[in-house]
C-alpha cells in the first residue's frame, strides 16, 4: 500500500510586522510545517506502523529550498521519502489558484499512483481550504473533507467529519481517496533524535514542472494579488495601559461591574 | 449570459443561515454583473426549501431532488450541470464545512478559476475578492481576471436576505451517474456532551494556545474559580487533550453567548470568533497588539498572561 501525504510549509507573522507593497519582508516571516498537515503525516505513519503488509509513505511538497527543512521534519517522523516541486514559474507566482496548486500535486500523484491520500484541512497561511478536494477530483478519486477520525477497511475509509456545532458525520469513501485531516484526530509525534539524523539520508527528489510534464503557463492562472494590508481595525476597545498590577486593577473595575465576583 | 447562481446549504432538515446570506451577495453581484439572480438547492425537502430561499430579488430557484442529506458527489454533480445549463457568470457557494466538501470540486469540473472564503466583494470592470491570510493578520484584494469564476463566502459577513419575492420555482433534472457516487453519508453524532454546558454559564473564562504547557493550565483553572466562572477553551487546547471537547468554544464547538467572555492568550481566528461574539462583554489578555481578538473585544490588555492572570487571581481571592 502506499500512502501519500500533501504537506506545506508555511509562514507565520511576528507579532510586530509591516507589510512592503505586496509582500510581507523576510524579517517578520518564520516557517513551520502547516499545523494540519502534521496531523495527516501521523495519520499517515500510524496506518503504516499498524498494518501488516507493507506501506510506503510518500510527501509532497510544492516550495523553495528552504522549505526542504519541512519536509525533513516529516521524513524524521516516519514519512519514507519525499517530492518536492519548485522552478521559476511556481516562485514567481504572488498567488497561486487552489485548483492550480491541485494540479501540480496531481502530476506527482499520477506518477506515484498512491492508494490513499492525505491532505491538511487548510494552510495556515494562505487559508483556502480547497486544495484537497480539487486533488481528489482531478485523479478521479472519492474524497472527504474535515476528517477528525478515521478507519480502513478493505477498499473503504470510515471517517467522521467534523461539521459546524459539534456535529460529526459518519461517512463512508471508496478507496482510493482524498481525506483532508482536521487537528485532534492524533497526536502528532516530536521527532526523534534518532527519527532526524536517518531523514537525512532518506530521499527527497526535486521536479520541475517541466519534468512532471507541465506547462509552466499553468502557474499564470486567473487569480493576481492586487493588494494586501493590515484589516482596518475596527475596534473601539478599551485597552488598559500599564504594569500588569494596574491592568488588573483596571479589569478588577469591570468585573466587578458585570456582576463577577459577587456572591 | 451574466447571471449569478449561488448554492444554499442545508442539514438535518434546516436551511443553515450562511444561505440567506449567500443570497444577498447574490444580488449584490447579479446587479454589478447585469443578470439574474438563481438559487440552487439539492437534496433534502427541495419544495420547502424553494419556498424559504424565494426572497426578495430572487429571480430563480432551481430544486434538485438528491437525496435526505447533502452527498457531495450529488452536490458536485447537480452544480456542475446547473451551471452548465444556465452558464452563470458566478458560482457562488457557502465556505462551510460542507462547502468546501463539493466546491473545489465543481471548479475543477467547470475549470473555473476559485477563490475561498471571501468577506467582501467588488464587481466594477472585473471582480475583486477581500480575503484573510495568516489568520486574519493580513487582508489580501485578488484580482479575478477571467470570468465565470467559483467563489466561497464566509458565513457571518453579509446581512441575511430578506421578505418574499416571485421567483420562478424550477426542478432540475440531474442524472447523477451511480458510478460516481463515491461515499455514503451513514448518519450524524452530536459530540461534546459531558458535565459542563458552557453554553449555559455566565461568566467564562477561557485559554487559549498562549498557556503553552498543560501544567500551566492550572493558573487559569484557579482563576476561573476566583471568579466563580465557567472554564473555556480553543481549539488547539481540546486537540492537545489537555480539556474534553464539551469545553471548546467555536465553530465546531460550542456556541457561548455569557455576560463576560474572558479570553487569555486566544488569537481569535475566525472559527474560535463565531462562538463567542455573542457575548455580552468581551475582554482580552494577549501579548500581540494585532491580535483579531481585540477587533470585536470591549476591552484588552497587551500583555504576558503569566504576568496579568496572577495579579487578577490575587484581587478576587
Ligand atoms: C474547519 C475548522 C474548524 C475549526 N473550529 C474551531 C473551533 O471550534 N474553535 C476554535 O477555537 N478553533 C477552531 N479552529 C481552529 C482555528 O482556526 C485556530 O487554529 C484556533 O482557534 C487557534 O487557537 P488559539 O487562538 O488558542 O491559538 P493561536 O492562534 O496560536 O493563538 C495563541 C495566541 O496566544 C497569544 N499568546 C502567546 N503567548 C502569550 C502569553 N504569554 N500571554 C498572552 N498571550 C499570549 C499569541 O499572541 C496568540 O494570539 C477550526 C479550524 C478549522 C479549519
Amino acid at each position: 500500500m502506499k500512502i501519500l501525504v500533501t504537506v506545506k510549509e508555511v509562514a507565520e507573522v511576528a507579532d510586530d510586522f509591516e507589510i512592503e507593497g505586496l509582500s510581507i519582508p523576510e524579517t517578520y516571516l518564520e516557517y513551520d510545517l502547516n499545523e494540519w498537515d502534521d496531523y495527516a503525516v501521523e495519520a499517515a505513519v500510524r496506518i503504516a506502523e499498524d498494518r501488516d503488509e507493507d506501506v510506503e509513505v510518500v510527501a509532497v511538497t510544492i516550495g523553495p529550498e528552504r522549505s526542504e527543512e519541512t519536509v525533513r521534519m516529516a521524513l524524521a517522523k516516519g514519512v519514507d521519502r519525499a517530492v518536492r516541486v519548485w522552478d521559476d514559474a511556481l516562485a514567481e507566482a504572488d498567488v497561486l489558484d487552489p485548483t492550480t496548486t491541485a494540479r501540480v500535486l496531481a502530476a506527482v500523484a499520477e506518477a506515484e499512483d498512491p492508494d490513499l491520500v492525505l491532505s491538511g484541512v487548510q494552510a495556515a497561511d494562505t487559508g483556502f481550504g480547497a486544495t484537497g478536494v480539487a486533488l481528489a477530483d482531478l485523479l478521479d478519486m472519492g474524497w472527504a473533507a474535515v476528517v477528525n477520525d478515521l478507519e480502513l477497511t478493505d477498499g473503504e475509509a470510515s471517517v467522521r467529519r467534523e461539521l459546524e456545532g459539534g456535529v460529526e458525520e459518519l461517512t463512508t469513501v471508496d478507496l482510493p481517496a482524498v481525506l483532508t485531516i482536521q487537528t485532534g484526530i492524533n497526536e502528532p509525534r516530536y521527532a526523534s533524535l534518532r527519527g532526524i539524523r536517518r531523514a537525512q539520508r532518506k530521499e527527497l527528489a526535486v521536479h520541475t514542472l517541466a519534468d512532471l510534464d507541465l506547462d509552466p503557463g499553468l502557474v499564470d492562472d486567473d487569480l493576481t494579488l492586487a493588494g494586501m494590508s493590515k484589516p482596518e481595525s475596527e475596534s473601539d476597545a478599551t485597552v488598559f495601559e500599564g504594569s500588569a498590577e494596574e491592568t488588573a486593577a483596571e479589569l478588577e473595575t469591570v468585573l466587578r461591574d458585570a456582576g463577577v465576583g459577587a456572591e | 449570459m451574466s447571471d449569478v447562481l449561488v448554492v444554499a446549504d442545508h442539514r438535518r432538515g434546516e436551511l443553515r443561515p450562511v444561505s440567506y446570506e449567500l443570497l444577498t451577495v447574490g444580488r449584490e453581484l447579479a446587479d454589478a454583473m447585469g443578470g439574474d439572480l438563481r438559487a440552487a438547492v439539492v437534496g433534502g425537502d427541495v419544495e420547502r426549501f424553494a419556498e424559504k430561499l424565494d426572497c426578495e430579488g430572487v429571480d430563480a430557484v432551481h430544486t434538485v431532488a438528491g437525496g435526505e442529506e447533502f452527498n457531495h458527489d450529488v452536490t458536485a454533480a447537480a452544480v456542475t450541470a446547473l451551471a452548465d445549463a444556465f452558464d452563470p457568470a458566478a458560482v457562488v457557494m457557502p465556505n462551510s464545512v460542507n462547502g468546501l466538501d463539493y466546491a473545489p470540486a465543481v471548479a475543477t469540473r467547470l475549470s473555473l478559476p476559485l477563490v475561498t472564503d471571501a468577506v467582501a466583494l467588488d464587481y466594477e470592470d472585473g471582480l475583486t475578492v477581500t480575503r484573510e491570510m495568516y489568520g486574519s493578520k493580513v487582508e489580501t484584494v485578488i484580482d479575478v481576471t477571467s470570468e465565470p469564476v467559483a467563489l466561497t463566502i464566509r458565513g457571518g459577513e453579509w446581512p441575511a436576505a430578506e421578505g418574499v419575492g416571485d421567483a420562478a420555482v424550477e426542478p432540475f433534472d440531474v442524472d447523477v451517474d451511480e458510478s460516481s457516487i463515491r461515499s455514503t453519508v451513514r448518519g450524524f453524532e452530536e459530540v461534546g456532551a459531558g458535565d459542563v454546558d458552557i453554553s449555559e454559564a455566565e461568566f467564562v473564562v477561557s485559554v487559549g494556545r498562549g498557556i503553552e504547557e498543560e501544567e500551566n493550565l492550572d493558573l487559569i483553572e484557579e482563576l476561573a474559580e476566583a471568579l466563580d466562572a465557567t472554564l473555556a477553551a480553543s481549539r488547539p487546547i481540546v486537540d492537545n487533550g489537555w480539556l474534553p471537547k464539551n469545553r471548546q468554544v467555536g465553530q465546531s464547538g460550542k456556541v457561548v453567548t455569557p455576560k463576560v467572555y474572558l479570553a487569555i492568550g486566544i488569537s481569535g481566528a475566525v472559527q474560535h470568533v463565531a462562538g463567542m461574539k455573542g457575548a455580552d462583554t468581551i475582554i482580552a489578555i494577549n501579548t500581540d497588539p494585532d491580535a483579531p481578538i481585540f477587533d470585536i473585544a470591549d476591552y484588552g490588555i497587551v500583555d504576558d498572561l503569566f504576568d496579568v492572570v496572577p495579579e487578577l487571581i490575587e484581587r478576587f481571592d
